[in-house]
Order: C-alpha cells, then sequence, then structure tokens
C-alpha cells in the first residue's frame, strides 16, 4: 500500500470505523442492473490564508472541508449526492439519493476492492504545507515581502500579499473495485501594488506556487522576485498610452500568455463538450487547426506544478496527452463518463472542485511546444503590432469558439521596435483560426509561474499554461484608439 | 443555535474579547434534461461555520463543515491561534450595538418547493422540449435545468446579536445551439424566484433560449469604429457592478478605485438616480441585515447623476472616518431608475444606428484605472432597426467615460438578480473589429 492510500484511509476512513467491506456494501448499494459505473470520492481538506495589506498582517483564515459524495451512472445519466459526514447511515441516503436515476433493483455482481496505488508515480509529495512553516514565519515572510516592494520605488502607494496553502487528501472507490489515493500540496503567493505618478493611478500584480511547501518562496528568493515583478509592472503601466483598436499582428511573450491555449482550444477539446457535439472543435480529430508550427499538450505529469495531479478525481493517473501535433487534432481530454460514450480512453482530466461537486473533463497543465526562433527575431520582424507578456483573465464561448484574453502588460512594436507601453487591451478572435495564423515560435519555452485558476460551469480547479514566445499574424486587439 | 452557544463560549474560554459567527445551511436539488432524457440529478445539503475572535483588535477567522462539538471547538483555537500572529488594527471588531438590526420585518423570501425528482424532470423536460420543436434551426442543446434550494443563515455575534434570514431560490434555465459546424451559435434564458409559483412557465423560457440563439445566426464580424451602445438588462447589470466595485470601502481605503474621492461629485448625467431596496418582498437581494448584523438601510447612492454614498462595512467605514452604510456582504437590491417610459425596442429606433450587446465575456476591466475593454455578442443597428448579429469584437472605454455616457435607462427592468435595471445606452464607445 502507498503511502497516499495508508495517510488517507487512516485519516478519512478509519476515525468512524469504515473499511472496505462498508465502501463495497455502499457501491453495491448504488450500483444495480441499470447502474454503469459508480463511485465514492472522500475528501478531508485543509487550508489558511494570511493577508497583509497597508503595512500590517490583518488577517488570517484556516478551514476544514470534509465529506463523500456518491456518483452514479447509466448511459448518459448521472445521479449524484454528497454529505459532510463520513459515516454509513450518511454514505447510505447518498448512495439512494445518487441511483434515483435508474430504477431499483439489486446487482449481483461481485465488487472485489483493489489498488493498484503501488504503481501510480507521484509528481509531488504528500507533504503538508501549513506546517511546513512557523505560522510566525509565515507572516514574517510577508513582512519582508512587502518591505522589499515597499522600498523599491517611492511611487509604491499600496503592497497587499497573500500567502496561501491547503492539503487535499483524497480517497476514491470505484464500482469496478479500484481503490486510490492522493495527497496534493498546493502553495500559492501573491504580490499586488498600486503606483501613483503624474496623477495617474496604475496596478501591478505578480505571484506564484505549486505543489510545495512554504519553503518554495523562500528558496532562489522567489518571494522578492515577485514583489520586484509586481513593481516593475506596475511602473510600466505607470508610462502606458491608449492602446489601438483594431486587427493587427500581435506578438505574446512566453509563459503565462498560454492562457491564450486554454481559452481558444482547450477548453473546446474537453471530452463533455465534443461528445455533445456543442463545441466547434466538435468531429474534427485528424483536422487541420492550426499552423504546422504547433504541438499542443495537456500535461498533468509535471513534477509539483500548480495544474499536475499524481491521479485525476476519478482514480485515474494523469498523463502527457497531445491535443495537437504540427497543427492537426490529435484528441480530445476525457473524463470516465465521457471517454466512456465517445468510446475513448479516458485521459486523466476527470476533475472536481470538491466532493460537494461532479466531476468533469478539466484540464491540468496545457502548452505549446518550442519552436526554433530567437523572440528577439520575432519582434524585429513586426512593422506594426502588439507585444503583449502579461495577462489578467480570459474566457471562451465554446460553440462559437469565439475567446478573449486581457493584457495586464503589452506594448507597441513598431519598425521591429518594442517602442511604448500600451495601457492594457483585452484581445478577441476564434479558437479554430488563431492558431492558424501563428508564424513563427521562440525557442524559449516558459510555463507560468504558478497562479492558474480555471472555471468551468461554477467549479473552480488550479491549472498550469505555457508557451514559448509567438507571432499571431491576425488578431483583434480591442483598445481604445481607433 | 446550540451550536452557536458552544463556539461563543469557546472564545470567551480562550480569552477573545470579542467573537462573531455565521451559520449558513441549506439544501437543495437540480436536475438537468438534455435531448428528452434526464442528465444528472443533484442533491445538495451544504452546512458551513465561520467564526471571527478579537482580541483586543487582533483577529482571527476559521471555518468547517463539521458541526460536531469537538471540531467546532477546535475551529475557534485555529482561529485565536491565528489571532496571536495577525497585527493590531485599530479599525477591526464588531459593528457599534445601536446599528445593529432591532425589526426583522418578513421580506417573503423564504417558500421552500416539496418538488420531488419525478416533478422537476417533468418540468425540465417542458421546458428543453419547447425550445427543441419551435424551429428546425435548433440543432442541438445543452439540456434544460430545475433547481430549488432553500436554507437558512443565522449570525451571532457576542454583543448579543442573533440574527436569522431563511431564503428560498429556484430556478428554470435552458441553452440551446442553432446552426451547424462553424456557424454554431449558443444561447440561454432563465428565470429565479423566491417563490416557485411565481416562475415564468418552463415552455416560455424554453421558447426564449431558442428565440435568443436563432436570432445570433449568421453572425458577422464589425468594422472598427467608435459608435453607441445599448446594453440589454442582463448585461446592463455588469456596469452597475463595476460602480459597486469602485465605491466599495475595500478599494477605497486602499486608494484602488477610479472613483476616489469622488463623493458629492457629478459621475453620472443628472438624470441617473441609484439606489438601494433592501426590504423589496420575495426579490433577490433583500436583506433586514447585512453580514454584521448591521440594519440594511434604503441608501441612495447616486442622486441626480451624483454620487451620494459610497458601499461601507464596518471596518472600510471607520478606515474612511465613515459610518457603515450596511453592506457588508454587499449591496442590497441595487436599482437604477429607468429614465424614459420606454423599452429596448423604443431605444433602438431612437438611437438609429449603433450596436446592442446581447452578451459580454472575458474579465477587461480595471477598478483601479477604470480602463474597460471587454469582448462582445450583439447585433448591428441602422435605421433604427436591427440588421443582424454581430460576433468577435471588443468594445472599449473608460468607465469614467462610460457613465458619463449613460444617455438612456429604459423601463425593460431585469428583476431576477441583485441589480435591477432595464437596458443603458451609453452615447459612445470604441468597437474594435476587423
Amino acid at each position: 500500500m502507498s503511502d497516499q492510500l495508508q495517510t488517507a484511509t487512516e485519516l478519512l476512513l478509519r476515525p468512524t470505523g469504515l473499511g472496505n467491506n462498508e465502501l463495497i456494501q455502499t457501491l453495491n448499494r448504488v450500483m444495480g442492473p441499470q447502474i454503469d459505473y459508480a463511485d465514492l470520492y472522500f475528501q478531508y481538506s485543509r487550508h489558511e490564508s494570511w493577508c497583509m495589506d497597508e503595512g500590517t498582517v490583518k488577517s488570517g483564515s484556516y478551514g476544514i472541508d470534509q465529506g463523500v459524495g456518491i456518483r452514479a451512472v447509466s448511459g448518459e445519466k448521472t445521479g449524484f449526492a454528497y454529505s459532510d459526514e463520513i459515516l454509513l447511515p450518511a454514505l447510505t441516503d447518498a448512495a439512494e439519493a445518487a441511483k434515483s436515476i435508474a430504477r431499483s433493483g439489486n446487482d449481483n455482481k461481485q465488487i472485489r476492492i483493489h489498488s493498484n496505488d503501488q504503481d501510480i508515480k507521484r509528481w509531488y509529495q504528500p507533504d503538508d504545507p501549513l506546517g511546513s512553516m512557523a505560522d510566525r514565519d509565515k507572516v514574517n515572510l510577508l513582512k519582508e515581502v512587502e518591505q522589499i516592494a515597499r522600498n523599491m520605488d517611492s511611487r509604491v502607494s499600496q503592497v497587499m500579499v497573500s500567502l496561501t496553502g491547503s492539503h487535499d487528501v483524497i480517497l476514491v472507490a470505484r464500482s469496478d473495485g479500484e481503490l486510490a489515493a492522493d495527497i496534493r500540496p498546493l502553495v500559492r503567493m501573491n504580490v499586488s501594488v498600486i503606483v501613483e505618478g503624474n496623477g495617474r493611478r496604475e496596478q501591478g500584480s505578480s505571484g506564484g506556487g505549486g505543489r510545495y511547501t512554504y519553503q518554495y518562496f523562500t528558496e532562489k528568493n522567489r518571494a522578492h522576485e515577485y514583489a520586484e515583478e509586481a513593481v516593475r509592472q506596475a511602473l510600466v503601466n505607470l508610462q502606458s498610452r491608449q492602446a489601438p483598436a483594431g486587427e493587427m499582428i500581435v506578438v505574446l511573450g512566453p509563459g503565462w500568455p498560454g492562457i491564450l491555449l486554454h481559452e481558444a482550444i482547450g477548453h473546446g477539446l474537453e471530452g463533455d463538450f465534443n461528445r455533445k457535439g456543442t463545441s466547434a472543435f466538435s468531429g474534427r480529430i485528424g483536422e487541420k487547426v492550426a499552423s504546422a508550427l504547433c504541438t499542443v499538450v495537456d500535461d498533468g505529469t509535471i513534477e509539483n506544478r500548480r495544474g499536475s495531479l499524481s491521479i485525476d478525481d476519478e482514480g485515474q493517473p494523469s498523463q502527457n496527452s497531445v491535443l495537437i501535433e504540427k497543427g492537426i487534432l490529435k484528441g480530445y481530454m476525457q473524463d470516465q463518463l465521457n471517454a466512456r460514450l465517445m468510446n475513448m480512453q479516458p485521459t486523466g482530466n476527470g476533475r472536481r472542485e470538491s466532493y460537494a461537486h461532479l466531476p468533469m473533463p478539466r484540464m491540468t497543465n496545457t502548452y505549446m511546444q518550442a519552436g526554433e526562433h530567437d523572440p528577439e527575431e520575432i519582434i524585429s520582424s513586426v512593422d506594426k503590432g502588439i507585444y503583449a507578456v502579461n495577462f489578467g483573465g480570459g474566457q471562451v464561448d465554446i460553440t462559437s469558439g469565439k475567446f478573449v484574453f486581457s493584457a495586464s502588460e503589452a506594448y507597441m512594436i513598431e519598425k521591429g521596435k518594442v517602442t511604448y507601453p500600451v495601457k492594457g487591451a483585452t484581445l478577441i478572435g476564434n479558437g479554430p483560426e488563431v492558431l492558424n495564423q501563428v508564424s513563427m515560435l521562440g525557442n524559449d519555452l516558459k510555463l507560468d509561474s504558478g497562479v492558474g485558476v480555471c472555471g468551468k460551469e461554477g467549479q473552480s480547479v488550479p491549472v498550469g499554461v505555457g508557451q514559448p514566445t509567438m507571432r499571431i499574424d491576425r488578431l483583434t486587439v480591442g483598445g481604445v484608439a481607433v | 443555535m446550540e451550536v452557536a452557544e458552544v463556539a461563543l463560549d469557546e472564545a470567551k474560554k480562550q480569552g477573545a474579547g470579542m467573537s462573531e459567527l455565521s451559520i449558513d445551511q441549506g439544501q437543495g436539488m437540480s436536475v438537468t434534461v438534455r435531448q428528452g432524457e434526464v442528465e444528472t440529478v443533484e442533491y445538495n445539503r451544504d452546512k458551513n461555520l465561520g467564526v471571527t475572535v478579537y482580541f483586543g483588535h487582533k483577529s482571527g477567522n476559521a471555518s468547517t463543515t463539521d458541526f460536531s462539538p469537538e471540531a467546532i471547538k477546535s475551529s475557534v483555537n485555529s482561529a485565536c491561534n491565528i489571532a496571536k500572529f495577525t497585527e493590531q488594527d485599530e479599525f477591526n471588531g464588531l459593528a457599534d450595538i445601536e446599528l445593529l438590526a432591532t425589526e426583522f420585518p418578513d421580506l417573503d423570501l423564504n417558500h421552500p418547493w416539496a418538488i420531488n425528482m419525478h416533478q422537476a424532470i417533468e418540468i425540465a423536460t417542458l421546458c428543453e422540449d419547447a425550445a427543441l420543436t419551435g424551429d428546425s434551426r435548433i440543432s442541438n442543446t445543452e439540456g434544460a435545468t430545475l433547481s430549488s434550494h432553500d436554507g437558512v443563515d443565522l449570525y451571532v455575534n457576542s454583543n448579543g446579536f442573533k440574527g436569522f434570514a431563511r431564503g428560498s431560490r429556484h430556478s428554470t434555465s435552458c441553452s440551446v445551439i442553432a446552426g451547424e459546424g462553424d456557424a454554431m451559435q449558443r444561447d440561454y434564458w432563465y428565470d429565479s424566484k423566491r417563490y416557485s409559483g411565481d416562475l415564468i412557465p418552463a415552455d416560455e423560457i424554453g421558447r426564449e433560449a431558442a428565440r435568443r440563439t436563432i436570432r445570433r445566426l449568421g453572425a458577422r464580424k464589425i468594422k472598427t469604429g467608435e459608435h453607441p451602445v445599448i446594453f440589454e438588462p442582463a448585461v446592463a447589470a455588469s456596469l452597475l457592478s463595476h460602480l459597486v466595485s469602485a465605491i466599495s470601502g475595500s478599494n477605497l481605503y486602499r486608494k484602488a478605485s477610479f472613483l476616489l474621492d469622488k463623493k458629492g461629485q457629478q459621475i453620472f448625467p443628472k438624470t441617473v438616480q441609484i439606489y438601494e431596496q433592501p426590504l423589496l418582498s420575495k426579490a433577490a437581494g433583500s436583506a433586514v441585515f447585512d453580514s454584521e448584523g448591521v440594519a440594511t438601510s434604503e441608501n441612495k447612492i447616486v442622486s441626480d447623476g451624483v454620487l451620494e454614498s459610497y458601499v461601507l462595512n464596518c471596518y472600510s467605514a471607520r478606515k474612511l472616518g465613515l459610518k457603515t452604510t450596511g453592506n457588508a456582504g454587499g449591496v442590497h437590491n441595487l436599482t437604477i431608475e429607468s429614465t424614459v417610459d420606454d423599452g429596448l425596442e423604443k431605444m433602438i429606433k431612437d438611437m438609429g444606428k449603433g450596436l446592442v450587446i446581447s452578451e459580454l465575456i472575458g474579465f477587461g476591466v480595471n477598478t483601479v484605472t477604470g480602463d474597460y475593454s471587454r469582448g462582445a455578442f450583439g447585433f448591428w443597428v441602422e435605421n433604427g432597426e436591427i440588421q443582424y448579429p454581430i460576433q468577435e469584437f471588443t468594445i472599449a472605454s473608460n468607465l469614467k467615460e462610460i457613465f458619463q455616457r449613460f444617455a438612456v435607462v429604459g423601463n425593460d427592468v431585469d428583476g431576477r438578480g441583485n441589480i435591477r435595471t432595464g437596458s443603458i445606452l451609453i452615447e459612445k464607445m470604441t468597437v474594435a473589429g476587423e
């Protein structure tokens, strides 16, 4: 038995006397002649946050969420119930509610609990971030970062620093007898500053994290760099002019601008939308959806990344899936339900926000492979365009394929040179078209610093993105200067 | 209530001078039908306890979903432990006693619906069927959902305040797709009410979802330029939510707002009146007290275009040297008065030439500077009539200018949510397209 499975069993099942027999009993209760699949998802999650604002550590919070979600699947139908009490009577009630989608009746299938848990590759340590640093030191770290930001420039008027950590223990028991567990640490730091000068006020922010303990921030001066980066970005914005409006060449910087991939194509390649035929990418496997330069993967197996998973929330080992290879659409991201209905293999993308939410196909770390160009060469190839290096959020309408993402740091390129910063503009395009406009890719693939949150149908999960410097020959820039 | 006593007692025992807690409990069901078949049946049952303790002006907060006495005591301990490491902040603390709500009128917000799964499936099926059968251009569906929830929120503090708020919410929604391949379009419609009997009939929701989807077929791009823009009510509400964000206390004391120090100044045209209606019967955002127990009031936020009031809780009010506006947890039925006795149709006619926006995507709004640039879907208007649907464009401006250009507010008020507005005409915005 792996450490993960042992810890999860002790934490989630043992306190209320649950064991394999009770798991089998509950799964048997859910299963019936018309039920194809059922699973139990146990979770015990502790999380904390510390915030520094206006020079003082004003608030801290700590919380525990625990519970069990029970799901029954019959064809395309799903029944779902959950309880925040991990007790047999609560499991029984939830099981009865979940199976209400099918006519009652009992199945004679013998469920035998087994686990391939030993063979699962682990992409992060089962550490507890909350206990990895004394509370006093967490507070001191916040203060230190705040001071660095303040001391950088006299125009810094506000600094907000936050530190959050969570320790998530999950256990999945499936009707095919598979039992798997995962222990997921996650830490994140964010620095956001406001600067004032010339009668203007602008903001900048930076941060990072991953599946580490808090020591990640003290190593390699990372926390200090976030402070410096936030101030640098805010000062750039203080000099910014109005962004232009209309179609033009757009060069995206490496790393976080990979949010383009997440919005423009990632969501459109999630299995549920494609099974239902509601995505602009539905039925297009094997078709050319990008220029031949583009190879895009979703990879949950990168060590310690924010979007990485050793197993997904259905107990499926995470993997590196090729979505687009040299411009050709290769595959979708799948959970158990949609893979089965589409007659495809699950890809380890079944994710859920918590035991109180249903799993669905979600991204992990989505990025584009590097190209061959020197990034400088890409910029110098542009006569007039935008160079966007930092972004806020994005969104997509998967049916029409239209997506947006908003720049938080961008520059004009004129005659091959980066000339002046422009105010954050929203970029809008069409998912199935935009990657066909990619004409140059840098040799500088970079992943984001570990800040991504993806929302879908009201559920948030941590994700990662990445890409090299990228030239897009035509994209609409939503500035105000006509 | 016993749970609350356990928590308050424990906080006192730990030496906390003051403490407060909120307990939320709710249950419900949600059923989705797609292509005439049940897709999901979800049963919800949630509870959460949040406790904040104060040692002098130091505070700590913890929450738990486990209501056993041990878990509650452990949460209180965690909160107390955190308070040891946070710093003295003189503005921290409970609401002043004289501000707490003392009267608790019944706002008619709680109408639990004794609906079973089969009835819910029937209603959702009726809704989707109406969307799918009315027009052959409807090609696919994301389904129809019926959901019903009710619950109780309790807020208690060591100054002796105890307040309950019971409420229910039921909704019907439907989302369908028209067209094929590259020409696919999706839209949706919904209704949401406190009392199930007030819901718009399910088949009407379905037909409206279909109508809204079909009207988007054949969407074109649009040339870059400057035009008047009408926001349909459901998207107009977002403009007012940006106002709320810019005048909320936490953004003001951090100087993170483009409306800093604008109280008393003209920020909208003289015709604009914006206020809260917290005691509106059966409405989405109604409340007798806010999340600090402070009595809500009918705050006048903008009168004759002048910013009259900010949106504050106790902490931000003390920071700013002002009095709380009873807005801990947000605004209550924020309402903008119609400036004309007409709705969208007449506004389109009067505009002559410009855009109608039916959906916005993305997060391109900067509260510090007011810079605004969002992706949009909508319609091109010429000669006072909609000519064709448009897509893949952005609308941009600065919120300071957008507010000054609130030319017309229609009477086609969307009363489903916490922000109540009709269609809004903005005189000029930059449209980026081809």
